[in-house]
């Protein structure tokens, strides 16, 4: 099966929600798995490979570790995909840019309702806080924005389809609407 | 216990042992080992490396969006996150649990029944199957659902299709399937239209019999492997979770009951708006994710464990004759008040998803779900708690807020993080009895995820990726020097050497 597309996925700072409603494509996994093989993802790692077709990124940038994922998926995918919300735009996570990331830290961990032993969290194991969330644009170049909070698991679909069957992605107006 | 092993009495010398992610705990989580000469297990800590700041940026909103916003805090379980603030907001509205009116009660109840069956039915089987089915040490190439339904298609399809009927009742009642829109303060947005309700009535008894044979697998794999599967990352703890009044095990809405080791009560049908006289937090320097307590026994002696395993345990039976009859083989099986076993979290999240399919029937067949009568309205107050049994564990959302309806202060407890102190002590429980004195290897790293994700951490879908994720172990010097190397790649090809 010379011509499966080969998928990576991962979630930087989201919720999963995407990958979820990429799973709601329910019975239609079992031809998606004919027309796709996963590399890194939640599903499946049938298939070992570094080079990808298509990788999918849920979720903005909002710390070191995050960075560092979305270049490696720069790196080895042909396709770079943002998925949903948090990729596109930093979705709710990005309300946070409002506020200063201390004030955020301190009500968690100092200010909060019971709390023992107050302290910032600051371990040097603990990857670097970005002060802002960033959409993934922002890091590296992205191919293909998949919007909706989540995109629903016919985007999916017809996304995949689309490329197997060699045509340029097209999503009907139906499908790309938010709530 | 291994509560010695979370912080090393001499940290020179010592030999730094990482698994970096282990897992997507709010983003990232890892363990860290640190080793003496002879390779024994000094300390191990798993820490949560990301952190998003929800408390804060929800303030100065108007609370009314909270049940849609806190529900992307997690797209495995966004209805719990939802119905928790919508039980918060409802009490700003001045409405309390047995003022709500009954339609809207069932129809949140349904919701949640159908929350709670996907989620289990995701975590076994598209996520913990491939492992106990194949066993922890198989091919990894195998460990995927995609192996899974070429290898037993029928269990496979029936995981797919069980996860699937428990979005469809997410759908039916809130709109879409993630992040929907059904409970607003003092009720809901929308009735259940007879349509509706006949359309999920069609496939019930099929999803029950379902949902019956999971947990038919789930033991008979569970006792195949004894006594490995009872010891395992095995851990004696207190347990806590919301009952109903007579002691069912409830989901939705009840009191606090927790329990001791030895299943004697510590507190029972404690008002969860009392929570935090009886609960603290712990902020620890090394990880984002706190770790709560019982205040009557303190820091050291008070965590405890939520979730599956602590809700069966909790409670003194369950109102569904089918999940009730599985209860008592599992209470059986445990041959003591309390079922320790950390492995026996997936038993437990099997009997819940039974019994959410059967409660899901009886709710279709009330009269009153019918109803158009979906929400009341009270005298305005200026603080609500809402508290749920998510399907990892008991969840707290608090909220305050001022003369404009504008949130001015939240906290959150979400299950996972009352999970923190077992999951570390299960991590410690492996590092020491199967890690401890050995050279690193790929079984090894298998053993720590699979203590993990025994737990079902959520939020950003916690370790479900543990397994799939490249890993990377690295042997390090105290001067941080690098001696050794294993590198986990996501075929599950092993790379070791510098
Ligand atoms: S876009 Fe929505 S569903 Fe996707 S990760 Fe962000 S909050 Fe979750």
């Amino acid at each position: 099966m010379a011509d499966k597309i080969r998928v990576a996925t991962t979630s930087l700072a989201g919720c999963f929600g995407c990958h979820m409603s990429l799973l709601d494509i329910d019975e239609r996994m079992l031809q998606l798995v004919d027309l796709v093989e996963f590399d890194r993802s939640p599903i499946t790692d049938i298939e070992h490979c570094t080079n990808c077709d298509i990788g999918l990124i849920e979720g903005g940038v909002c710390n070191s570790e995050n960075v560092h994922v979305l270049r490696e998926f720069r790196k080895n995918c042909k396709i770079l995909v943002a998925v949903g919300a948090c990729a596109i735009n930093g979705g709710l996570p990005a309300i946070r840019n409002y506020m200063a990331l201390e004030d955020c830290l301190k009500e968690a961990y100092i200010d909060g309702i019971g709390i023992e032993n107050a302290q910032i969290p600051s371990d040097p194991e603990l990857p670097l806080l970005l002060d802002q969330v960033h959409p993934i644009h922002e890091v590296v170049k992205v191919d293909y924005f998949l919007p909706g909070c989540p995109p629903s698991a016919d985007v999916f679909w017809t996304f995949f389809t689309d490329l197997l069957e060699g045509r340029q992605p097209k999503l009907p107006y139906e499908l790309v609407h938010y709530d | 216990m291994y509560e010695h092993l979370e912080t090393a009495e001499q940290t020179e010398n010592l030999k730094r042992v990482v698994v970096d992610p282990v897992s997507r705990v709010e983003g990232h989580g890892k363990v860290t080992l640190l080793l003496d000469d002879d390779n024994r297990v000094k300390q191990a800590r798993l820490h949560i490396v990301e952190f998003r700041g929800f408390e804060k940026f929800i303030q100065g909103r108007p609370y009314w969006e909270l049940p849609v916003m806190v529900q992307r805090l997690c797209g495995i379980c966004p209805v719990s996150h939802h119905l928790a603030a919508a039980k918060a907001i409802d009490q700003l509205v001045g409405i309390d649990p047995e003022n709500l009116p009954p339609a809207a009660d069932k129809l949140r109840r349904l919701l949640h029944f159908g929350q709670v069956l996907q989620s289990h039915a995701l975590h076994f089987f598209h996520l913990s199957s491939p492992d106990l089915l194949f066993g922890f040490d198989s091919d990894i190439a195998k460990r995927n659902i995609v192996a899974v339904l070429a290898e037993y298609p029928e269990i496979g399809l029936q995981g797919v299709k069980l996860r699937k009927y428990g979005q469809e009742v997410i759908r039916m009642v809130s709109g879409k399937r993630i992040h929907g829109s059904g409970a607003i303060a003092g009720g809901m947005n929308k009735a259940l239209t007879k349509q509706e309700r006949d359309y999920l009535l069609t496939d019930v008894e099929q999803i029950i019999e379902w949902a019956q044979g999971s947990v038919t697998l789930v033991k008979k794999v569970h006792r195949s492997n004894l006594p490995y599967y009872d010891e395992f990352a095995t851990i004696r703890s207190n347990y806590m979770g919301l009952t109903k009044p007579n002691g069912a095990l409830e989901l939705y809405h009840g009191g606090l009951r927790a329990k001791n080791e030895q299943g004697e009560t510590i507190f029972d049908h404690v008002d969860y708006c009392q929570y935090n006289q009886h609960i603290h937090e712990e902020v620890k320097s090394w990880t984002y994710m706190k770790f709560p307590y019982l205040t009557a026994l303190g820091k050291e002696q008070g965590w405890y464990r939520v979730g599956p395993l602590a809700r069966v345990n909790n409670c003194d039976f369950i109102d569904t004759p089918l999940a009730e009859a599985e209860r008592l083989e599992f209470k059986q099986h445990g041959g003591e008040a309390m079922v320790h076993s950390t492995l026996a979290f997936h038993w437990a999240r099997l009997i819940e998803a039974l019994h959410c399919a059967e409660s899901i029937k009886t709710l279709l067949n009330d009269a009153d779900i019918l109803s158009s009568d979906l929400c009341h309205q009270g005298e305005k107050r200026y603080e609500g708690i809402g508290v749920i049994e998510a399907p990892r564990g008991t969840l707290f959302h608090h909220y305050q807020v001022d003369d404009n309806d504008i949130v001015t202060k939240a906290n959150l407890i979400v299950s996972t993080t009352s999970n923190n102190t077992g999951m570390n002590e299960s991590v410690r429980q492996v590092a020491a009895e199967y890690l401890s004195g050995q050279t690193l290897t790929e079984p090894l790293l298998n053993n720590l995820e699979v203590a993990i994700r025994a737990y079902d951490p959520c939020l950003s879908c916690a370790t479900h990726a543990v397994g799939k994720m490249p890993l990377q172990l690295e042997l390090v010097d105290a001067q941080g020097q690098l001696l050794d190397r294993l590198v986990k790649h996501s075929d599950g090809e092993l790379e070791q050497g510098l």
